[in-house]
Order: C-alpha cells, then structure tokens, then sequence
C-alpha cells in the first residue's frame, strides 16, 4: 500500500501542472476577451477573394 | 447577396431618401455611407459586405476632425505605449456591432500600410492598434477609422481613466481555491468511511497534507475577509464578513490543533470548500458593464479640446482643462459650449436642453453670457471665456456636497442589518455553551465553542444574496435594465417615491414626433426649411431637424407674425408658414396636438403635426405606479404640456415646472427628509443633482452609447414600460433572500444542537456545509427564474 505516497505524490503534481497553466493563461490575457477569438476563427483568408466574385456571375 | 431591394442602403440598410446616390450599381442613403464603400472597394475589403448584410452604420452626420490628437499630452494620455518606431493605443469604437466589423478592422492595414495590427474586442467595442507613427499619426488614425464609419469615442474621462477591473484578481482566486477543495476532497474521502487502525499512518499523511492545501486557501484566496473584517471591527460595524473571517480561522485553528493532538481528522474539507463556495458567490454577484460608464460626469460630456483663436485669428486646438479666462474660442455648429463664455461674433442659437431640461433653443445676443453645456444650433461662433471649466454655473452643481457623499446614506442591504445580530447571537452563544461545559472539562467546552463557530459559519447567509442578486441583475440586464450593482435590487425594493424628469424621460424629444400630413415634394421641402430657419420658433426648429435639407435657399421678405406664423417669398411665390387661421382663413378646430400649416402661392399644401410624443404605454405605466407610489413630475421646461401629463400624476400638485437643476435635488431632499425614499428618472446633466441625492437615481436613454450621468442604474428606452415590473421583481429578489435566509438558519440550528453538545464530527460539517451551499444556491437561482417569469421579464 505504500505506493500510495508515490500515487498521491504524482496526482498532486500533474494537478499543479494544470493550475500553473491556468495562471499562465490568465495572466496573457486568454480570459479578458471570451467572444471575440470565436468570431474570428471564422473569417475566410483574403484569397477567396475572386471565388466569391465568379459565383456572383453564376447568378441569372 | 446581389438581390436587394432597390431603396435600401447597401452600406447600412437604411432607407435611401430621394435623391438616388448610385455606385457599382448598389444605393447609398448619403455620402457618408458611398465614401464609406469607395474606400473599401478601392482597399480590396469587399468581404465586409459578405459577412453580413448591410454591416455598416448610417454615415448621416458630420464627421469630427480630431485635430486635438496632435496635442502631446491629450495623445500621451491616450497611448499605451510608445517607442522611437511604433505606438499602441486602445480605442472605443461604439459603432462595433457585428461580425463584418471585426473583420474590417482587423484588415486596416490593408487600408494603411503604417498600421501593424489591430484586435477588436468585440463586447467592450474597443480596438487595440499597433502602428509606426512615422508613417501615420494617431489623428490620422482617428480619421481613417472615423472615414470607415468607426468614429472613435474619446472624452475626457476615459483619457483619465484606466479602467482596471477587479474581476481579474477574484479568478486566480477562486482556481487556487477550487485546486485546494478538490485535492482536499480526494484525500479526505478515506477518513469518511474510516480507516483502520493498521492503515493511520495513512490517515496523518492524508491530514498533513490537507492542512498543507488549506494554506494557500486561507492566507492567499480568503485573504479578503480578514481584512474586510478587521476593516469593519474598526469601523465599529459587524458586518456579514466578520462571521465568515471567524470561520475560516476557527477552521483553520481547529484542524490545526486537531493534527497536533492527534485528535481527529481536522475540517480541511470544510474550510477549504467554504472560501471556494463564497468566492464563487462573490463572482456571479460581479457584473461588469464594460460599455456603460456609471460614473460619469460633465468631464465625458464635454469636449477633450477646444479651438482657441490668437490675435491674428488662427485656430489651435488646446486641451479643456488649459482654457483660462479671457481666452477667445471658436465653436462650430452642433458643438458644447465648453465654458462659461460671452458672445462676441456668430449667430447663436442654443439648445440647452440637456443642461436645463428647456427643450426650446434659446437666442442669444453678442454681448450676452453663454453658459457652458449648452449645443449651437445655427453657424460658428466665437466666444470669449470668463470662467475656466472647473468654475462654470454647470461643474459649479457638481461640487455640490450630494456629488461627495457616501453610499451610507442609502438603504442598509438586509445581509448588512442581519449579520450583525447574528455576530452577537453566535459569539454569545458559543462563549456560554464554553462556560456551560468547562466545569466538566475545558476540552469539550473548547469543542463546543469553535464547533458553533465552524458550523453556524453563515456560509448560505452570505450566499444566498449573491446568487439571488446575480440572477436578477443578469435578468435584469436582459430587459435592458443595466444595475451599477447588485444593492441597488434591493434599494429598488424598498422605494416609496418616484420622480420622473419631463424631456426625454417621460416626453421624447426628437424628429420622429413630426408628421407631415399631405403630399410634400421635396422642393418645396427645401423652400419650406429654408423659410422656417429665419425662425427661432421652437415649432420651427422641429420642422427644420425634421426636413434637414442642405440647399441653401435666398428667401426675401420674410416675416414672423407673433402667434400667427411667418410669410417670405422666394422668386415670385408666396409662402405661408403657420396656424390654419393664418394660412387658410379658416376657423381653427379643437385639436390635441399643434398643427403647422403651409401654403404656397395661395395653394394649401397640407400640415405638420407636431406631437410631443409621449414615451408609449406611459399611460399604463402611470396607472400601475400610482397604485403603489406617490409619483412626482419635475421638469426644467415650461408648463406647455401640463393638459397633456397630468391626467397622469394624481393631483396637480405633483407636476412641477420650471425648475432648475438645484431645485430638483432640493426637491428631493425635501422628500427624503420626510423619509421617502425616492426613486429619480432622469436623462440629462440638469437631473445629474437630482440623481445622485436620490436613493436611486435611474438614467434614461434611447442609445445606451450616448451620454448619460453618473446614476445608479441605466435603463434603455426601449424598456421604460416594463417600470413596475422591474420594479414588483425587485421586491420578489427581496423576499426570496429572506427565505433563503430562513432555509440557512434551518440548517444553522440543526448544525449547532450537535455542537452544542460537543458532538461535532469533521464528517457532519463536510456533510451540512456543501448541502445547504447547494440547496440555497438551487432554491435562489429557481425562485429568482420563477418570479422573472411572473413578473414578465422572462419568456
């Protein structure tokens, strides 16, 4: 039963781990704008540009 | 995306007026929206139409030039930071509303090379930009952005303030915290089942490190309560934090001891849980607006420069706080008066209206003082200032002493009232069971004594407002009613008293009141503005904002016939502007509203009907207030509309006209002193007295991003006649915190008649605690729901 120290020992540091990335986040400011960064994942690169133009003269 | 109708904006999806404003085949309401599109087109940023359909805001109105931005120290304030190559600077753009603008300015680059990035966040409607201010200044900057549609918002308070949010500082908090209660509960799980006696040495390591886990929790996430504690000891007050610091330190000391004496698992469960669960309650109560300022005052309403002209008469822009005496100053049309100032050249015509609450332009004579606050309506002027900013008549009402007191004045919250006899109660109590039991043994009396303290903890008193409080503002918020607070639900319960200001709070003042009945060609709308702006008429000015044409017409002859209207000619025709015995020879008819008529050369044209419009539903809303309050009219205005309002108040005593903006806030100080507790609706500057001596003083606007004074609560327009809704919910909020608070006394006695006994396990505690969290939290956030769907405020 002793490898219970070993045990409780691992899950207290990878739980650390996990707190410590948490401030690493909050400190650059990953949770000040929570709405914006969804939005923008959205948004097309520039060379759809002449795509989009050739399905408006598809149009009757 | 090609198929739009033909008289729709392409650029903001407003109705395009007459004249057709045509390019690449799409309309445009006005210039500012085709430029708008020209710069876009020629930048390659045609996705900004494809993302949505007509993304832009209207364009119709003048565009500021922000010369002041070439003032060093107004840029310094402003920038972030700046280096020899680039600045970055934080802008508010309130015209953010959509996902096209995102995307538009995240590409200005492509507009203009010296700007490096730019980021949007979206819902406090700021963008953040880098740029090489060798390449483009920052006015340049302003200017781009302004010619995109994007104008920059930036007052004086904003340059001041920095804005930091509290907020921040709870989260890391709240994680340690919640870190600490989870690996506390892991390791605390085999002592509840109970552990053997050939497996204890388990059991102390367990407990060794839970009290290493409660460190961080008591001396980093619950640091606040011992200082907001020893605050409120110092203050002579008890408030709900002293009980809670006491618990967690009890806590804290009991496992403490119970480690070192081998006497038990110690309630490392319990602490730690409970500083997460009240950081968690204190999150949900924070609600921050980042676009509503509730603090506002004249500095936001004023200019941040104004021109001043030397003796050749050049114009320089100089920062508002640097205008001194005997400065000359020049405003344009639609601009503040900045200071108090006397009129040397121009035409001036002044709309007071946000300053007196007098909703007619006032004219003004060279010569005459001008007092600042006031807007130009007609031309440029030139000024000479005899008082600096800070002295004028309308900062001079801020230095009132109302603007420096403190909250103490209002409503004690009912968690403030109860928790300091529940202070007394529980030390009382728990100092006797000590003194009952220490005759027998100090040991079980010392067990009794922190184990009432542990448990009557009022860990779901302290809850229960918080969350109830967060659901109301949340839903609240969702009917456009924005709450500086969560204390101000319950000052809202507890009002007798409502004063209501008249223009733009029960009365809306704009063009949309002015019909024109019969058939207008747009010629003879341009003739009819240009005879009606000669006039100073208050009906004048409003077919004037109403027609807003831009041909400059040269009419002859004109002239006012007091009472009747006005004649003028304009090549050859006769016009006749005025009342139906004026204009037709006809007898005039009863009527309800003012009427002005028209005619020209002799052929009768038709009418404006000119309503002062009330706000709709005010007839219901009065009816339901007047069952339950004493309501109150005051206004600064004249009493041309009194047959109009007071069929609304109960007698006609409770309509007051005329009145300035001190007699509002005396007005509502009188009241108070013969305890009322008044609730102020108001919009403007002239109410910001009345508002702010008032227990709470609620600020009515129509666009949530135009100014409005410093007050307690903002309500959107739009929702003014959900008033007794909001106001009924506010009373529920208020009694489902008392249940709450009966619920948590339930569990509080249960808890303490073990512990009176000395009784008290580590595993009754860990069991009680959590439970009563989680069942006030449940039964506040269902109830508040309930009463929301009740009271109308929930679909």
């Amino acid at each position: 039963m002793n490898i219970i120290y070993f045990l409780i020992a691992c899950s207290v540091t990878l739980a650390l781990c996990f707190l410590a990335a948490f401030f690493w986040a909050h400190n650059s400011g990953q949770n000040k704008d929570l709405y914006t960064p969804a939005v923008r994942i959205l948004f097309d690169d520039e060379l759809v540009e002449e795509k989009v133009e050739e399905d408006v003269a598809d149009l009757p | 995306m090609a198929v739009l109708s033909k008289e729709i904006c392409f650029h903001c999806g407003d109705d395009c007026s007459s004249k057709l404003l045509i390019k690449d085949d799409r309309n445009f309401c006005c210039n500012g929206c085709l430029n708008v599109y020209s710069i876009l087109s020629v930048g390659n940023l045609q996705n900004y139409y494809k993302l949505n359909q007509h993304p832009g805001a209207t364009q119709n109105k003048n565009p500021q030039e922000f010369d002041y931005l070439n003032i060093p120290e107004i840029a310094a304030k402003l920038v972030n930071y700046q280096d020899a190559e680039k600045t970055v600077v934080t802008l508010y753009l309130p015209g953010i509303h959509c996902s096209s603008c995102i995307w538009l300015l995240e590409h200005l680059n492509t507009l203009n090379s010296g700007i490096i990035e730019s980021r949007v966040d979206f819902l406090k409607k700021q963008v953040y930009l880098q740029f090489h201010h060798q390449h483009i200044s920052l006015q340049k900057v302003a200017q781009l952005l302004t010619s995109i549609g994007y104008e920059p918002l930036i007052s004086l308070q904003d340059v001041v303030n920095d804005g930091f949010s509290k907020k921040d500082q709870l989260i890391p908090k709240i994680a340690v915290a919640g870190f600490c209660f989870g690996n506390v509960m892991i390791l605390s799980f085999p002592a509840y089942f109970g552990i053997s006696d050939s497996e204890k040495h388990f059991g102390e390591f367990f407990s060794i490190i839970n009290l290493l886990f409660c460190i961080p929790v008591v001396f980093y996430s619950g640091l606040d309560y011992f200082k907001r504690a020893y605050i409120s000891l110092k203050q002579g007050v008890l408030n709900i934090d002293f009980p809670l610091a006491l618990g967690v330190a009890v806590l804290f000391l009991r496992s403490l001891g119970d480690y070192a004496f081998g006497a038990g698992e110690g309630f490392a469960d319990t602490l730690t849980g409970l500083v997460f669960f009240l950081l968690i309650g204190k999150f949900v109560q924070q609600k921050t607006y980042h676009h509503l300022s509730f603090e506002r005052d004249y500095r936001s309403f004023f200019p941040v420069a104004v021109d001043v002209m030397d003796e050749n008469g050049a114009t320089k822009p100089l920062a508002l706080e640097k205008i001194k005496e005997g400065d000359r100053i020049s405003v344009k049309n639609q601009e503040i008066i900045p200071a108090d100032a006397i009129l040397l050249n121009g035409n001036a015509l002044i709309d007071f209206s946000f300053v007196t609450g007098e909703s007619k332009p006032v004219q003004k004579v060279l010569g005459e003082i001008i007092y600042a606050g006031g807007r130009q309506m007609a031309g440029s002027l030139e000024l000479e200032v005899i008082k600096p900013v800070s002295q004028s008549y309308l900062t001079g009402l801020w230095n009132n002493e109302s603007f420096q007191k403190l909250s103490d004045t209002k409503t004690k919250t009912f968690v403030t009232k109860v928790s300091h006899y529940f202070s007394i109660i529980l030390l009382s109590l728990a100092t006797l069971s000590f003194l009952f039991w220490l005759p027998w043994s100090w040991q079980i009396g010392l067990n009794a004594f922190t184990a009432i303290l542990i448990i009557a903890c009022p860990c779901a008193l302290a809850l229960s407002t918080p969350f109830t409080m967060g659901a109301a503002l949340s839903i609240l918020d969702k009917n456009k009613f924005y709450l500086k607070n969560t204390d101000v639900v319950e000052q809202l319960a507890a009002i007798d008293t409502i004063v209501f200001d008249k223009t733009g709070t029960v009365t809306l003042a704009d063009s949309n009141s002015v019909a024109f009945i019969g058939n207008l060609r747009p010629a003879d709308a341009d003739l009819i503005y240009n005879v009606c702006k000669n006039s100073s008429h208050p009906l004048s000015r409003r077919i004037c904002s109403y027609l807003h044409s831009s041909v400059n017409l040269e009419v002859d002859g004109f002239e006012e016939i007091v009472g009747k209207g006005m004649q003028a000619n304009y090549q050859n025709n006769e016009i006749l502007i005025g009342s139906a015995e004026f204009v037709m020879r006809s007898t005039p008819e009863k009527r309800n509203s003012p009427q002005v008529h028209i005619s020209i050369n002799q052929q009768y044209l038709g009418y404006f009907k000119i309503n002062q419009k009330l706000r709709p539903q005010l007839g219901e809303l009065m009816f339901s207030l007047n069952k339950n309050y004493q309501t109150f009219l005051i206004s600064g205005d004249g009493n041309q509309d009194n047959s109009l309002l007071e069929r609304y108040f109960k007698s006609n005593l409770h309509l007051l006209y005329q009145q300035s903006p001190q007699d509002k806030l005396d007005f509502i100080a009188k009241q108070q002193r013969n305890d009322a507790k008044v609730l102020m609706i108001g919009d403007g500057l002239n109410d910001a007295g009345a508002l702010q001596q008032s227990n709470i003083g609620i600020a009515v606007t129509d666009n949530i991003n135009n100014f409005t004074p410093g007050s307690d609560a903002i309500l959107d327009g739009s929702s003014f006649h959900l008033l007794p809704n909001f106001l009924k919910f506010a009373k529920a909020t208020v009694n489902i915190i008392h249940l709450s608070f009966c619920i948590a006394v339930c569990y509080n006695i249960i808890g303490i008649s073990f512990a009176i006994q000395g009784k008290l396990s580590p595993l009754i505690a860990a069991i009680l605690m959590p439970l009563s969290t989680v069942s006030i939290i449940l039964f506040t956030s269902i109830s508040t729901h309930v009463q929301a769907k009740k009271h109308r405020l929930l679909p």
